[in-house]
């Protein structure tokens, strides 16, 4: 347990000790921010104009109009842009610079690693949705959104970091360079992101293959305010998947040499 | 301390390490010696649990590098050739993130890693995160980490390599220091470097075992082949003539004569030593004896030679 401590809170240290994590969380958080504004300020205009159209001002709904598209909107930077910057470099430099060679005759076993970098990302994640919280509490102080959504859309972006940060290590781990692991699993995040487009031309029986593998197929009960056992199982599977390849291929890199 | 047992090692069809075996008894120093691609940062990597043996065993302080690989951890300290050290972390940082990972208890934790610190000299940079110091205090930190969980085994790649000579004589006093009751391995294609650090010295070349010798006994055995270097003023024939007449003596190489004097490679047999014979023949024969040295092979030629494949029949 101290060792797996040890390792997590190296990497903690190491976001903080970097520009990276500065750059990241301003980055999101801009973004995030803009995207929120632009929501709301369009909201704000249809409700301008709806005040002078009775029948307009029944189908205004702030959930559907602000909520839901402000949930999406970051599941775009974070697939795209954070989970990559978290993760690239994780298990990359270390094989690049070396200290992979020093850190493996520690009597620590590649469990202890691969879990203690995943926890450290994770918790970075993390905080940076709880800094994104700021957007609804506006929404929360000015208007009366319906909470469920709000608070279960916060659990499916976490369940997305969870699931989607396995996948960026086990990049990072096979990939030779840590550029190289960003691109690869910021397009793997578009992949799985966007292969619901598919679903339209495909048969019947891959199109229900298509919708199980697709992010925005799970992630929009979330979004409504519905958490399904069926979407949890499939954001934990991805992270289990993703982080025992991870720690395979960890262990075989000894072998390889 | 440590078994190794026709350990070998395979990278696709390069055999870096061909059926090796030695080993290492507690508290000797021993260097590994040999030139670069010869194995000695595979068979390290190997002895500290990092690449697996494609075939072979060694026992590290007891315990089987491959099915106790975790234990054997334990109890060794290890420094590679690049002394891959995390920059953004202070010195102090560091070493407590080694010892954690290395299971010292955390009640013992600051008087490990202070002790290491003290013992390495990186005291007046302890707060200073490590991609700011100079390569010698970064060699310091590599040398605490290894020590910092008190290991019976350390393992040193090329532990002087791109130092200055100020810190190179540093670092091995450091290393002999640092020996006492613990073993030490630690490579090298340096031979000074070897013969004064190590007990022992095993040379290595492509993999494979060449010359397995306490370092001291190493100018011993090639004292038995000593070469003299002999200059006369004479003709060549009568001053070889006379100098082969003398017992002891296995041969004699005369080289164009210069200055009107010659000058002889005189081989002598193995263990005899006729400097004294040679000088006063020559002298009683009238001739001007203008130097007479004996020549002892030095590590570094027993190196060369074995490297480059002669038999030195040592």
């Amino acid at each position: 347990m101290n060792r797996f401590a040890a390792i997590y809170q190296r990497e903690l240290r190491w976001y903080f000790h970097s520009p990276v994590a500065y750059a990241v969380i301003a980055a999101f958080v801009w973004v995030s921010g803009y995207f929120f504004y632009n929501l709301l300020a369009y909201f704000n205009m249809t409700a301008i104009q709806a005040m002078q159209n009775p029948i307009h001002e029944m189908s205004l709904n702030l959930t559907h109009s602000v909520v839901q598209p402000y949930f999406s909107d970051l599941t775009l930077i974070l697939l795209l842009l954070v989970v990559p910057a978290l993760t690239m470099r994780q298990l990359a430099e270390e094989r690049r610079s070396g200290s992979a060679e020093l850190l493996f005759t520690f009597p620590v076993s590649h469990w202890h690693v691969v879990l203690g970098k995943y926890a450290a990302a994770v918790t970075m994640y993390s905080v940076m949705l709880i800094l994104t919280i700021i957007f609804p509490a506006i929404l929360v102080h000015y208007a009366t959104p319906d909470p469920g959504p709000l608070s279960t859309g916060y659990v499916g972006l976490l369940m997305m970091g969870v699931a989607f940060i396995a996948m960026g290590m086990f990049f990072s781990a096979t990939a030779t360079s840590q550029m190289v692991a960003g691109m690869l699993s910021a397009s793997f995040g578009l992949v799985f992101l966007l292969v619901a487009w598919l679903e339209p031309f495909v048969s019947a029986p891959t199109a229900a293959v298509i919708g199980q593998l697709s992010i925005l197929g799970h992630f929009d009960s979330f979004a409504r305010g519905v958490i399904d056992t069926n979407d949890i199982i499939y954001y934990v599977n991805v992270a289990v998947f993703f982080i025992f390849l991870c720690a395979r291929v960890v262990d075989s890199q000894r072998w390889r040499g | 301390m440590i078994e190794v047992q026709s350990l070998t090692r395979v990278y696709g069809r390069h055999v870096a390490v061909d059926s090796l075996s030695f080993r290492v008894a507690r508290g000797e120093i021993v260097g590994f010696l040999g030139p670069n691609g010869a194995g000695k940062t595979t068979t390290m990597r190997m002895l500290t649990c990092f690449l697996p043996p494609s075939s072979g065993t060694a026992r590290v302080a007891g315990f089987d590098i491959a099915e106790n690989s975790i234990d054997v951890r334990r109890r060794v300290g290890y420094l590679p050739e690049s002394v891959p050290l995390y920059g953004d972390l202070t010195v102090l940082e560091y070493l407590h993130f080694v010892a954690t990972l290395k299971e010292v208890a955390s009640s013992e934790l600051s008087t490990r890693v202070n002790s290491a610190v003290e013992s390495c000299g990186v005291g007046d940079v302890r707060t200073r995160r490590i991609g700011e110091l100079s390569r010698g205090y970064r060699q310091r930190v590599g040398i605490a980490q290894a020590i910092v969980s008190d290991p019976d085994v350390l393992i040193f790649d090329e532990p002087t390599v791109g130092l200055d000579p100020g810190q190179i004589i540093e670092i091995r006093d450091l290393i002999r220091a640092m020996a006492g009751e613990r073993t030490v391995v630690l490579s090298s294609h340096i031979l000074p470097e070897v013969s004064r650090v190590c007990d022992r010295v095993i040379i290595i070349n492509r993999g494979r075992l060449v010359l397995d010798r306490p370092s001291s006994s190493i100018s011993f055995a090639s004292e038995t082949t000593t070469t003299l270097c002999v200059t006369v003023r004479a003709t060549p024939e009568s001053a070889v003539e006379l100098i082969e007449s003398i017992p002891g003596v296995f041969g004699v190489q005369a080289e164009a004569p210069a200055h009107n004097a010659i000058q002889m490679n005189v081989a002598c047999a193995p263990g005899a030593d006729p400097r004294g014979n040679i000088a006063s023949a020559l002298v009683n024969h009238g001739f001007d004896l203008l130097e007479l040295s004996a020549r002892t092979a030095s590590l570094e030629d027993v190196f060369v030679r074995l490297v480059s494949g002669e038999d030195t029949g040592l």
